[in-house]
């Protein structure tokens, strides 16, 4: 897979370090792929792991996808969940295997779509659904700014969720009832003929989708559309007074955001086998938002990071919070149903209070391998006595934000490997 | 008779009951650097702004190499706050977007320096290709036009290195001097290959030397570059020094026009700058 971005740093100064930390990038994004090949075929497969991974995977794309918009073409959008929910609608009613529709739309006469597409062909319209809506709903509300934007998109999701669960549309949506019965991520595994599993590729797929879809985004920012993203992102006037036309090129981030924001809910219906429209609530996209910014507004690496890590910690090891737990004889204080949330909260905060650049800041994966960057020389002095105050600020900013982001990205490194290690260890 | 490269016709701009542009006209020609100066607060942005695209003019009309990019006439409540003069004549609404004007050929740079910030040098100017670009959205999002990405890199690496930024190509733009900034955003205007190069107080923050540098700076990339300047600046030195006619604008109105020589001895300029002795 390739996944190595360089995002805001193009072209760098030597050819040769960008040869060798992509070729290391590309041997890291391998590597965890084949970890978790063999992870699956050695592991029992009621791992709580692969929960995690398969849902990491998912969230992934969603986060790399809201920050397309939210990271690099600086448009505030909480519309992600709205468009997942499409996406999964999409892909559902879609893929319903034709003998099974009678059970699943059994108080709507089996529903009105009587044909069943391939798990691909699907994938793909349900992004395009999405994206369809996107430019529907970009028309009016792009032309909105910053927190006016949010909160319009915000209303859409809202508006959609609720007319999903409408039972006049029932025919399609199945009112409020669950859609079911679709290909799920477990149909990927490879059996036999007496039905038994010969190949596990329940978790690889999904990683598989994702990483495709991740790596097209990639190439799109890299490509001059994404330097246009970014330039209006950094300044929309000047972005506008250098011929880039605003309106076509936030409705073209929105479109392609919304598109994989679509792919990623069909995966989430894959990964949890129902779809229920009252699941993508508000509180889906902030998990998303939540997400993006503890990985870094502006790093692809640092969604994919920290998607893993937030589900993780959400699913997995800090659910004994949650639990009575005993140490001998003493009862620890304070543990039980809901705290696992208060302590997700403090984490938050210290992230925004003291690593606001999140793990990774605007950096990505091949910067890791590149070697530290020379101070810029002297300035002339010519230059800097014409205006201090602006050389001295920028020349203090950059040396603070790389290494405020320094240790905290090598600890999410060191996270990311021991989660994999562990596991193998367990088993 | 020369070609007229941008003009300007009885434009006004008002903004509720204020009056920045009073009915201003000007004719730029080719190969020409104009000098629009005026005291502070005297609309000379705000004109840069209309003949930009930024604001659609309230009465009047800008015309580029011949063809209206904008035309206004007072609409809805402007009609009874109108303070202008020139009305019914430009009954047609014509505006374009900024980035459309910019494409046909005019670019600028702005008085407080609006570079991407979080871009490379490189990255600046590349932006300023991208309306340029051949490939179609998918072709260039799937990174299919490899030869046109280096094609477009080489062309602006070769104008960095004309204008002697290229040593900082990958520097982040907001690191660079405060001076080296100003000329990014020269060099960036210039990458969207404009005919017409209007400089918003290109001097601004600069010590003598410097100024002298930027005059011989501008006077070479009019040659280079076959431009046609237009500037707004306030260091009279270069003013005097580089314009072949100036414009002089005081609240709004055009208050003289001529070569720095009839400029200097005009006394309605003098009395603008230095005001008059009450008698």
């Amino acid at each position: 897979m390739m996944r190595n971005v360089q995002s805001n740093t193009y072209g760098q100064p030597a050819e040769k370090t960008i040869k060798l930390s992509t070729v290391l990038s590309a041997l890291v994004i391998m590597l965890v792929y084949a970890a978790v090949f063999v992870a699956e075929q050695s592991l029992p497969p009621t791992s709580m792991l692969f929960t995690v991974l398969k849902k990491g995977a998912t969230y992934a794309l969603v986060a790399v996808s809201m920050n397309l918009l939210n990271g690099f073409t600086g448009l505030f959008s909480l519309g992600q969940a709205g468009f997942m929910l499409l996406g999964a609608y999409a892909y559902g009613i879609l893929t319903i295997p034709v003998e099974h529709r009678d059970i699943v739309y059994q108080y709507y006469d089996g529903g009105i779509v009587q044909f069943a597409l391939p798990v691909i062909p699907a994938l793909i319209i349900a992004g395009l659904v999405a994206a369809a809506f996107a430019f529907l709903i970009g028309l009016p509300v792009l032309r909105l700014k910053s927190d006016y934007l949010a909160i319009a998109t915000l209303g859409f999701a809202e508006i959609v969720r609720t007319i999903f669960q409408w039972d006049k549309l029932g025919f399609l949506t199945n009112g409020s009832n669950m859609l079911r019965e679709y290909p799920t991520f477990t149909d990927f595994n490879i059996r036999n003929a007496e039905g038994e599993v010969t190949l596990y590729l329940s978790t690889l797929v999904p990683f598989i989708i994702a990483g495709i879809c991740i790596a097209l985004i990639v190439l799109l920012l890299r490509s001059s559309y994404g330097r246009a993203f970014m330039a209006i992102r950094d300044d929309e006037i000047a972005a506008e007074a250098m011929g880039i036309n605003l309106a076509k090129h936030k409705q073209l981030s929105f479109c392609v955001s919304s598109f994989f924001a679509g792919i990623g809910g069909a995966m989430l219906a894959m990964y949890q086998n129902t779809v229920q429209a009252k699941a993508f609530t508000s509180a889906m996209t902030y998990e998303i938002l939540l997400i993006v910014v503890i990985g870094g507004i502006g790093s692809v690496t640092g969604s994919c990071i920290s998607s893993f890590l937030f589900v993780a910690c959400s699913e997995w090891w800090l659910r004994f919070l949650d639990q009575k737990q005993m140490i001998g004889n003493f009862e620890v204080p304070l543990l039980r149903t809901g705290f696992r949330l208060v302590v997700f909260s403090i984490i938050i905060m210290i992230v925004v209070l003291f690593f606001r650049q999140g793990i990774m800041g605007t950096k990505e994966l091949p910067d890791l391998f590149k070697p530290r960057r020379k101070k810029p020389k002297a300035a002339p002095a010519a230059a800097v006595a014409a205006a201090p105050v602006q050389a001295a600020a920028a020349a203090e900013a950059a040396p603070a934000a790389v290494e405020e982001a320094a240790p905290a990205e090598a600890a999410a490194e060191d996270a990311a490997e021991a989660a994999n290690t562990q596991e193998g260890g367990e088993a | 008779m020369r070609e007229i490269v941008m003009q300007m016709d009885n434009v006004t701009m008002q903004f509720g009951g204020v009056v920045a542009v009073d009915s201003l006209s000007l004719d730029i020609y080719k190969d020409e650097i104009v000098a629009l100066i005026g005291p502070n607060g005297a609309g000379k942005t705000t004109a840069f702004n209309v003949a930009t695209g930024v604001y659609a003019p309230t009465n009047g009309r800008v015309l580029l190499r011949g063809k209206i990019i904008a035309q206004g006439h007072p609409t809805g409540k402007m009609r009874h706050l109108y303070a202008g003069t020139h009305i019914g004549e430009y009954n047609k609404l014509i505006s374009h977007t900024p980035d459309k004007i910019c494409q046909m050929g005019m670019a600028r740079t702005f008085q407080n320096i609006r570079l991407f910030k979080n871009m490379t040098v490189l990255e600046n100017v590349l932006v300023a290709r991208h309306m340029r670009l051949n490939a179609g959205f998918f072709q260039s999002a799937l990174n299919l036009n490899l030869h046109e990405e280096r094609r477009l890199r080489r062309e602006c690496s070769d104008l960095l290195d004309m204008l002697g930024l290229s040593d900082l190509m990958y520097e982040n733009a907001a690191s660079l001097p405060y001076g080296k900034q100003r000329y990014l955003e020269i060099a960036r205007a210039l990458a969207t290959d404009p005919r017409l190069l209007l400089l918003d107080e290109p001097a601004a923050g600069m010590n003598p030397q410097e100024t002298d540098e930027l005059s011989n700076f501008i006077r070479k990339i009019k040659e280079d570059f076959n431009l046609t300047v237009f500037l707004i600046e306030h260091h009279m030195n270069l003013v005097m020094d580089i314009s072949d006619r100036i414009y002089v604008l005081d609240f709004g109105k055009l208050i003289a026009e001529g070569t720095p020589e009839e400029i200097q001895k005009n006394p309605a300029v003098i009395a603008a700058y230095l005001g008059v002795e009450e008698e």
